[in-house]
């Protein structure tokens, strides 16, 4: 639906919308100015108006001057940005993204990101934008839709979608997560392996076969674990380095072979003496584990 | 409902629509021109004269007359022959264009394609003033006579050399450097390597070669008629039995005899092409021959040998064309110039020839270009696509004798509403476009498919009509390609002769059946004459069109400038 009317069944022209592709679509023959005002052409405006309006465009992208330039002569981030003047030349309704930043390199991709939200928000025109990218998509959007083969999964804010993911495919998707094989012990109540762990908000009859989704960072660590519920202790069995934090994997003999990630920061590393062969004791968070049938 | 929208509905779903029926009006106009004559030489290859269905009674008559079934055997010989020759003798020319480090590798390549621009009579008419019976060279042929299988061999030897060249070429070319240096590695010695890398790696190329050489020369017909002597083969059977006998019905048999090699090498051709793409992947490493000094010399001196060979025969059509009389008087003249362009009977051919290759570019590129474009950048009318993919590429496997026998069968029809075509330029012109497009075709999708596929789909979102996106983006960028295939129209069509020497009235003679005629008179100085002038016209389209490329490229270079790399 777009301002009441059911687009679906329309062809692409009859569609009020503008759109920027992966490989950015840019006409190699024309000058940046030419793209830009290549849908403005039609629209029986001034040359005057065109170019008024071309430069005012290239201002906004953060391009000011670049007119005269053909594509082949700018970088793949510039090139991106004037596919984004091009498509919002015509003050669409609506702007596609289809996976915009998946052909540069990682640091670029990270910085325009910013720059498309910015930009989008500037301009308020509705904007979706496709992308294989979790992170991409949890840190630009206001509504994150996730789809698998072509079925919707799960439409929320991006802490929802991370939070309390509404399927198991949405829960191994979008960021890192533990899945343990459990039974039901009835009453918020979980059985796995030995240990018996209890999650919050989520019921299952007893007896029943499960998946326990726990993410890496929904642990206690730190200060007294006195009166914890979901206490397990265990052997860390490696520790992989990430950068600002690491990845520890936690070897619990109650799990029966079902190891545990758990991440901390490296200040905590320190603090808690964590390297490979330590015993480490946590609680895991009972309002953060999501109980899925299995 | 917006006022807006009722507006621009009906003029955005007429481009639509527009799009869609120059789809189909292509798709009518290949039928027309491609299909249906090759319908009506089927139905005529089972009727009787007075139009009765008579079953195969013409295919069991045809080969109970020793003569004319002798030709069957006749044609498959000599081509084999051909392959045998000119796939070997081409494979080692491309291997020293591709592998070695000989220097003047872009001349002698030059030369070797230089049979594409000469009409397929001229290498004949050449050999008999080399090897006939007033031969300079006679004597090296110790009693056996160069009418007959030896000439036509000979010439055809001549006129495929090129063809095979190109294919082997592009296979050779396409080596991985790679598999070299890992050969090298494993310390591989040279024989070795040759055998179990070079080899199966161009095994494609070569049998595409051999198919090409063996259907170009089964279906020949310019050299076979000048110096086959009384060696009969099917394409002059096709000739004799239509225009010597007016017998359409064996015409007919014959014809479709001739579509059969022409079918096969089509289909393994297409298997072939399937397979060298798969050949390469993008992350090989283009391979870098190294300087050997004893290789590279043999290879050298291989390659100015027959650089030699092939412009002795060339020489010798010029030289016959500058002397008075072979052998009795050796001066120098223009007559057979003044005589071909201006005083004989054929004066109007070469013009005619000019202005049919002139129509033939521009028709052709028009019609070929657009008509890929609509079926590789449009959308809708899913099941003619693959449909018209098809017959594009099928104009390849029609011989140009049995495209023209199908015109005269399918236009001469005095029922037919379009007869009125009939015995004017415009259908020599015509069946010239559709005997060529294959090759016209398939530059044309390349070069579209290098397009990005969403200009399209940004037009569309930008409101912008697809024809408007055509004219400002895709022919800019795509210029090379249509001029190539300009070029190329017009090279073929001055030349060409299996496909009009049915189709020419006397107002629209053409240089190739001109040559045939006067050679046929015995008037040998002006036949070869005119056959110089055909090869000095397209060696004058070919600089034309190496000096609009290069200025196009330099006036293009701002965008065209780091194009390829991304």
């Amino acid at each position: 639906m777009q301002n009441g009317r059911d687009i679906s069944a329309l062809p692409p022209a009859q569609r009020d919308y503008g759109i920027v592709f992966q490989s950015y679509a840019l006409f190699p023959n024309l000058t940046v100015a030419a793209n830009v005002g290549y849908g403005l052409v039609n629209r029986r405006m001034s040359r005057g108006e065109i170019r008024t309006r071309v430069t005012e465009l290239l201002k906004l992208v953060g391009l000011p001057g670049s007119e005269p330039k053909y594509p082949s002569q700018l970088s793949g981030g510039q090139q991106q940005r004037i596919a984004l003047a091009r498509a919002l030349a015509t003050s669409p309704g609506l702007l596609l993204l289809d996976e915009p930043l998946s052909a540069l390199d990682a640091l670029e991709r990270v910085r325009l990101r910013g720059e498309i939200r910015l930009l989008q928000k500037k301009v308020g025109v509705t904007t979706i934008m496709v992308t294989h990218d979790q992170e991409e998509a949890l840190s630009m959007a206001d509504r994150v839709v996730v789809m698998n083969q072509g079925a919707l999964e799960q439409v929320g804010t991006p802490r929802e979608i991370y939070e309390q993911p509404a399927s198991p495919f949405v829960a191994d998707f979008i960021g890192r997560v533990n899945v343990l094989d459990a039974v039901s012990l009835g009453a918020g109540r979980y059985r796995a392996g030995r240990l018996a762990l209890s999650a919050n908000g989520s019921l299952h009859d007893a007896g029943t076969r499960v998946r326990l989704y726990l993410r890496p960072e929904d642990r206690v660590v730190e200060g007294s674990l006195d009166g914890e519920s979901n206490q397990v202790h265990g052997q860390i069995a490696k520790v992989e380095f990430l950068g600002g934090h690491c990845l520890a994997e936690l070897q619990v003999p109650e799990l029966e072979g079902q190891p545990l990630s758990v991440f901390f920061s490296l200040n905590q590393m320190r603090e808690l003496g964590i390297r490979e062969g330590s015993e480490l004791r946590l609680a895991l968070r009972a309002d953060r584990i999501r109980v899925f049938a299995s | 409902m917006s006022a807006v929208l009722s507006v621009e509905r009906p003029r955005l779903l007429g481009v639509e629509l527009a799009a869609r029926t120059l789809l189909i009006l292509a798709g009518l106009a290949l039928a027309v021109f491609l299909l249906a004559p090759m319908l009506a030489i089927f139905v005529r290859a089972v009727q009787d004269n007075q139009g009765n269905y008579v079953g195969l009674v013409h295919f069991a008559d045809y080969f109970a007359t020793p003569a004319l079934a002798r030709s069957v055997w006749n044609s498959v010989w000599v081509s084999l022959v051909v392959a045998a020759i000119t796939v070997p003798a081409a494979f080692v020319f491309a291997y020293a264009l591709t592998r070695s480090c000989m220097p003047l590798k872009g001349t002698l390549r030059l030369i070797a394609l230089l049979p594409l621009l000469a009409p397929s009579l001229l290498p004949a008419i050449a050999f008999i003033q080399w090897f006939g019976n007033q031969g300079v060279l006679k004597w090296v042929m110790g009693g056996v006579s160069v009418y007959g299988a030896p000439g036509i061999i000979l010439s055809e030897v001549f006129n495929t050399f090129p063809h095979a060249l190109m294919i082997l070429i592009a296979a050779l070319a396409l080596a991985d450097g790679r598999l070299y240096e890992a050969a090298d590695a494993l310390g591989t010695r040279r024989l070795r390597k040759f055998f179990t890398i070079t080899l199966p790696g161009c095994k494609y190329g070569l049998l595409s070669a051999a198919t090409v050489v063996f259907s170009y020369t089964i279906s020949d017909f310019g050299a076979p008629k000048v110096i086959g002597g009384n060696f009969n083969v099917l394409a002059v059977d096709v000739f004799k039995q239509v225009i010597g006998q007016f017998n359409f019905s064996i015409g007919a048999v014959v014809g479709l005899l001739l579509l059969v090699p022409s079918v096969v090498a089509f289909g393994v051709d297409w298997v072939v092409r399937r397979r060298l793409t798969a050949n390469l992947t993008a992350r090989s490493v283009p391979f870098m021959p190294k300087p050997r000094r004893l290789f590279d010399n043999l290879m050298l001196a291989y390659c100015a040998l027959v650089c030699l060979l092939l412009l002795a025969v060339l020489g010798m059509a010029v030289y016959t064309s500058l002397i008075q009389l072979w052998p009795y008087n050796l001066t120098l003249t223009l007559k057979h110039y003044h005589y071909a362009l201006v005083a004989g009977d054929y004066a109007p051919a070469f013009w005619n020839s000019l202005k049919m290759g002139a129509w033939t570019a521009v028709i052709g590129t028009v019609f070929v270009f657009c008509t890929a474009y609509l079926l590789e950048k449009t959308r809708g009318l899913g099941p003619l696509r693959p449909a018209l993919r098809l017959l594009a590429l099928l104009s390849m496997a029609v011989p140009g004798l049995v495209l023209g026998l199908g015109y005269i069968m399918f236009f001469n029809h005095p029922q037919n509403p379009i007869n009125f075509l009939y015995q004017t330029m415009a259908i020599l012109a015509i069946s010239t476009v559709v005997h060529y497009y294959t090759s016209g075709h398939l530059t044309a999708v390349t070069a579209l498919k290098a397009l990005d596929d969403e200009y399209e789909s940004v037009s569309a979102s930008l409101k912008v009509p697809f024809y408007k996106t055509f004219w400002r983006v895709t022919v800019p960028v795509c210029l090379p390609a249509i001029l190539e295939i300009a070029r190329y129209y017009f090279v073929v069509s001055i030349s060409t002769l299996s496909c009009v020497v049915f189709l020419y009235a006397p107002h629209t003679i053409l240089a190739a059946v001109a040559i045939m005629n006067m050679d046929e008179a015995g008037d040998i100085g002006p036949a070869a004459a005119l056959g110089t002038l055909v090869v000095l016209a397209s060696v004058g389209v070919c600089l034309l069109y190496a000096l609009a490329t290069r200025v196009l490229l330099a006036k293009s270079q701002a965008w065209r400038f780091n194009l390829e790399k991304s």
